[in-house]
C-alpha cells in the first residue's frame, strides 16, 4: 500500500541550519502516528517541512494530500474578531476560490463539524472567548472542513480540559477509521501507546515503530533526555516529562 | 460649504475611507510600524515630483513602490529581523528625500510634502481617490478571506493551501497604494493617522473583520469632515486638524468598553 506520509533522509532547520537530522519513516494510510521529543527537538520543525512550509536541508518528504493543520491555540490570534464558525469555516479555503464568499456548501460543512467537535451551540461566540480546550476543537473542525487524507496536530491535547481530551480523542478514532493519517505531536510518554505507532525525535529520528516495541526505556532517555522522570513502580517504570516554555520553530 | 472645502471633504471621505478600512488589517498584520516606515519613505518620489513639476502622485506612487518593495526585501532577512531592517530602508530613504529637498534649487514645497494639504486637492487627486476605493475596495473584497485567515493563523493558513507571504505583500501593495493617494491630503508624516486612527477606535467594538471594515471607513470619514470643519472655523491646518481628530477617535475607541457589533 502506497503510503501516506513519507519521509527519507530528511533534515531541516532554519537559515540554513538544521535542527533536525535524518529522519526516515513512512506512515500508511489510517495510522495513527505520535511524534514525541523535547522541546526543541523538532517536532514542529518535521511538520513545517511536511507542510512544504520549510524546504528540506537534505532528503526528500512525500504525502498524498495537502496535510490539515492543527496548531497550539497559543499560535493563533485570540484578540482577532473571528467566531468558532468564522474558524471552522476557514477550512473552506482549502478547495481553492478563495476570492469569493465561502459557498453554501462550505458553511453546511463548517455547521457539520462545530457539530462533530461538540461545538454547535458555540458558533457564535468569539475565539478569544472559548477555553483552551474549545479552542482547540475549533481549530480541529477547521481541519475537518478540509477533508484532508493527512492531518498534523501540534500537541493538540496539551492544557486541554478532561472533557475537550476524551472528545478530541474519540475524533482521532474516528478519523483513523475513516482512513485517514493522523501525525499528532505530543509530550505525553504514557498516552503515546494509544496511537499504532510512535515517532521519536531530540533533533534526530531516534525511534520510530509500535509504541510496545519502540517505547523502551533506553528510547524514551534518549528522546527525553535532561527532561525526563522516570518513576519507578511495581512491574513497570512511568516515564514522565517535563516540559519548558519553548519551541523549536522559532529557532533562527 | 465653499468648492475647495468641498473637494477636501470628499477626498477625505473617499481615499479616508478607504485606509480606514485597509487599516484593520494594517493593525492585524502588525503592519503599523512597517506603514510609517513606507510613508516616511516615500519622501525621495515626492520631492523628485516636485522638482520635475509632475503630479505628486506620481511621485508618491514611485516612492511607495520603491519603499515598499526596499522594506519588504530589508524585513525578509531572518538575521537581522524586520524591525531592524525596516528602519535601515527608511533612514536611507528619508536621508536621500531630506538631501534632495534641502538642495538650494528645490522648490519650496517641503512643508507640504510632509505635512499635506487638502484645500489643495485638485480634480486629478478626486478621480485617483475615487479609483482607489473602486480598484482597492475590490482587491480588499478579494483579500478578505485569505487575509482573516492569515492573520489569525499563518502556519494554518499555509496548510490550507493560502501563501501567507503572498498575502502579506499584497497587503503591502494595498497600503503603499493608499499612502500615494491620502499622502497629498495628510502627508508624509501625518498619513499613518487615517490608517491607524480608525482601526484603533473600532478594534475592540466589533465581531468580525467586514464589521472593522465598515466601521472603521466610517469613523475615518466622519473624522475627516469634523477634521476639515474644525479648521475652517478654528482656522487651523486643515491635515493637522484631521489627523487630531483621527487620533482623538482612536483614545475614545480604545478607552470605551468594549462591545460586539457586527
Amino acid at each position: 500500500m502506497t503510503a501516506a506520509v513519507t519521509a527519507e533522509g530528511l533534515s531541516a532547520g532554519y537559515g540554513g541550519r538544521p535542527v533536525l537530522h535524518d529522519v526516515s519513516f513512512a506512515a500508511a494510510p489510517g495510522l495513527t502516528v505520535c511524534v514525541l521529543g523535547p522541546n526543541g527537538g523538532g517536532k514542529t520543525t518535521l511538520f513545517r517541512a511536511l507542510m512544504g512550509e520549510l524546504e528540506p536541508l537534505a532528503g526528500r518528504v512525500a504525502l498524498s494530500d495537502r496535510p490539515a493543520y492543527v496548531a497550539q491555540t497559543e499560535r493563533t490570534r485570540l484578540d482577532f474578531p473571528v467566531s468558532a464558525f468564522d474558524v471552522a469555516l476557514m477550512g473552506g479555503l482549502a478547495n481553492g476560490r478563495w476570492w469569493l464568499p465561502p459557498r453554501r456548501s462550505d458553511r453546511t460543512a463548517a455547521r457539520a463539524a462545530l457539530e462533530r467537535v461538540g461545538l454547535a451551540a458555540e458558533g457564535d461566540t468569539p475565539f478569544g472567548e472559548l477555553s483552551g480546550g474549545q479552542r482547540q476543537r475549533a481549530l480541529l473542525a477547521r481541519a475537518l472542513v478540509q477533508d484532508s487524507a493527512v492531518l498534523l496536530l501540534d500537541e493538540p491535547l496539551a492544557g486541554v480540559d478532561p472533557a475537550s481530551a476524551q472528545l478530541i480523542d474519540a475524533i482521532f478514532e474516528q478519523l483513523r477509521e475513516e482512513g485517514r493519517t493522523l501525525l499528532v505531536s505530543s509530550h505525553d510518554v504514557e498516552g503515546a501507546r494509544g496511537f499504532d505507532v510512535v515517532l521519536c525525535l531530540n533533533r534526530r529520528q531516534v525511534a520510530f515503530g509500535p509504541p510496545a516495541e519502540a517505547l523502551d526505556r533506553a528510547t524514551i532517555e534518549a528522546t527525553y533526555g535532561r527532561e525526563l522522570i522516570v518513576l519507578e513502580q511495581p512491574g513497570a517504570a512511568r516515564a514522565v516529562t517535563i516540559q519548558h516554555h519553548e519551541h523549536d520553530h522559532g529557532k533562527q | 460649504m465653499s468648492g475647495i472645502e468641498l473637494r477636501a471633504t470628499l477626498e477625505i471621505v473617499l481615499a479616508g475611507g478607504f485606509c480606514g478600512a485597509l487599516g484593520f488589517w494594517v493593525l492585524s498584520e502588525r503592519l503599523a510600524y512597517a506603514g510609517e516606515s513606507l510613508s516616511h519613505g516615500m519622501l525621495p518620489g515626492l520631492v523628485l515630483a516636485a522638482l520635475a513639476g509632475a503630479p505628486l502622485l506620481l511621485g508618491a506612487a514611485g516612492g511607495a513602490v520603491a519603499a515598499a518593495g526596499l522594506i519588504a526585501l530589508a524585513a525578509r532577512d531572518p538575521r537581522v529581523g524586520p524591525d531592524t531592517g525596516t528602519a535601515v530602508a527608511v533612514t536611507g530613504l528619508v536621508g536621500l528625500g531630506s538631501l534632495l529637498a534641502l538642495a538650494p534649487d528645490s522648490p519650496q514645497r517641503l512643508e507640504e510634502l510632509l505635512f499635506g494639504d487638502p484645500l489643495g486637492v485638485g480634480d486629478g487627486d478626486l478621480v485617483a481617490a475615487g479609483a482607489l476605493v473602486l480598484a482597492g475596495g475590490g482587491a480588499l473584497a478579494a483579500l478578505r478571506r485569505p487575509l482573516a485567515a492569515t492573520s489569525f493563523d499563518p502556519a494554518g493558513a499555509g496548510a490550507l493551501g493560502l501563501r501567507p507571504g503572498l498575502v502579506r505583500l499584497a497587503l503591502l501593495g494595498l497600503m503603499a497604494a493608499a499612502i500615494a493617494v491620502a499622502v497629498e491630503g495628510l502627508g508624509a508624516l501625518l498619513v499613518l493617522a487615517v490608517l491607524v486612527g480608525p482601526p484603533v477606535a473600532v478594534r475592540r467594538h466589533v465581531r468580525n473583520p467586514g464589521a472593522a471594515m465598515l466601521a472603521g471607513a466610517g469613523v475615518a470619514a466622519v473624522a475627516g469632515v469634523a477634521g476639515i470643519q474644525l479648521s475652517a472655523q478654528a482656522g487651523t491646518a486643515a491635515g493637522a486638524s484631521v489627523a487630531l481628530v483621527l487620533c482623538a477617535a482612536a483614545g475614545l475607541g480604545a478607552l470605551l468598553p468594549a462591545r460586539r457589533l457586527g
